[in-house]
């Protein structure tokens, strides 16, 4: 992919705004990709966790809030726990749900769930994927 | 020992029979679990914006439940336990987050309580020796994989009480009831938890990894102490053989079940109905 960088698209407003939520320091990955290797929902991501973090340290977050994978991102905390750099990416996953929800709107919507599914699934299934799902 | 207990949501509900299985066995060991005379939701999920203060207020009205009944607060859904944890911590570590959720719950939670996983207890309090003293129905020959899931591993420094990336206080206590707990190396791996309300085909993909793992080992059972991974696991089973030819579901119990019937006790409320793949024929041939 061959893109254009300047000083003002690698620290736009949409990059500052997901170091505020997330509280992480983004230059802080140097791209091992460690995080990539060891998530258990890589298979079904269209964008690595590394990729998602290397396109936002280059100002293109319009393609990360375009892309599957935070969605697909089950909190899991595997990648924190193994970055070298104390980089929590499940906390920059979620700032970037965030943003695509606030922008976007709801990612779940209760009436589209199966009636099954409301009777059948544990309480702490909806409350978590609505804490997710839904601005 | 008499400790206050905060069940949550889901034990009270569809994962029933987790609760019943445990409280019966703390009480065979002597160890009494005390329900908070009242309780709310905590969230099911840690909030990871830093700003999200508001989603801190139902664990940190938890905390508050529990430190009016003393110092120590006991939880079984590792969902639970992983929320109200981070939570005490982070109003530990920041005295400006602790005032303002006191101001916004109108109360003053004073960040006294230790928050202790259930299986954390039985090992050191209860103390796994004593369990294996108690068991009177031992669970020879029977092969099981223990599955921690993320909750009580991740992140280490805030919620672990064992090897994160090699935990073993769940083969440890199964060892004790007389099982056999295999190694294998999806112990740790996520099930998916939340995706399953939404994206149906990864979580059964993440489920297919974990059984089918425990599965190469011989496992006879997949034991976890987490509701929605056992929900997960479980009900994921049902269409497993139409994606995966020839596969043979295996029943997915919780390890309160198990140590309930090691030690004897009246297992009819212990939620048996309620799992997809039926744990009878198991059960009948541990005799
Ligand atoms: S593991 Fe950490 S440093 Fe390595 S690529 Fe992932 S976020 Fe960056
Ligand atoms: S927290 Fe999200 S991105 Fe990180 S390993 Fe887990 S699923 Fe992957």
């Amino acid at each position: 992919m061959r893109v254009k960088l300047s000083a003002m698209r690698v620290r736009n407003e949409l990059v500052r705004r997901i170091e505020e939520l997330s509280g992480q320091d983004l230059l802080a990955c140097y791209q091992c990709g460690k995080c990539s290797a060891g998530c258990p929902a890589a298979f079904a991501m269209d964008l690595l966790p590394s990729q998602v973090i290397r396109l936002v340290q280059l100002g293109l977050v319009e393609e990360v809030l375009n892309a599957k994978t935070p969605w697909f991102c089950a909190a899991c905390q595997t990648c924190y726990a193994r970055c070298p750099k104390g980089v929590d990416l499940s906390r920059i996953m979620e700032a970037i749900r965030e943003i695509a929800l606030q922008e976007r709107g709801d990612y779940l919507v209760i009436e589209e769930i199966p009636a099954e599914e409301l009777a059948e699934f544990p309480q702490l299934a909806f409350i978590s994927g609505f804490r997710k799902y839904t601005a | 020992m008499r400790i206050a207990y905060f069940p949550g949501c889901t034990l009270n509900t569809t994962a029933k029979g987790f609760d019943n299985a445990l409280r019966a066995s703390f009480a065979a060991l002597g160890a009494e679990l005390v329900e908070l005379p009242e309780w709310n939701c905590c969230g099911a999920t840690f909030p990871l914006l830093v700003d999200n203060m508001l989603d801190l207020a139902a664990p940190t009205r938890v905390l508050l439940a529990a430190q009016e009944q003393g110092d120590r607060l006991a939880v079984a859904c590792t969902m639970c336990y992983n929320v109200i944890r981070r939570t005490n911590n982070r109003l530990r570590a920041d005295a400006d987050a602790l005032e303002k959720l006191n101001y916004f719950i109108e109360a003053e939670y004073r960040g006294g309580v230790e928050v202790l996983d259930v299986l954390q207890i039985l090992r050191d309090d209860v103390g796994f020796e004593a369990v294996q003293a108690a068991v009177k129905q031992p669970l020879t020959g029977l092969k099981v994989a223990a599955y921690y899931g993320c909750m009580v591993l991740r992140p280490p420094a805030e919620v672990a009480y064992d090897d994160p990336e090699n935990p073993h206080a769940l083969d440890d206590l199964l060892r004790a009831l007389g099982a056999e707990p295999v190694e294998w190396p999806h112990k740790a791996e996520c099930c998916g938890a939340y995706l399953a309300v939404k994206s149906k085909e990864a979580t059964a993909e993440m489920s297919y990894r974990i059984l089918s793992s425990a599965q190469r080992t011989g496992a006879q059972a997949v034991v976890t102490n987490c509701p929605l991974c056992q929900f997960n696991l479980d009900r994921q089973q049902l269409d497993m053989g139409r994606r995966h030819g020839g596969y043979q579901p295996v029943p997915v119990l919780y390890f309160s079940q198990l140590l309930g019937v090691a030690l004897g006790l009246d297992m009819a409320d212990f939620g048996w109905e309620r799992h997809y793949v039926d744990v009878r024929p198991l059960l009948e041939s541990l005799g």
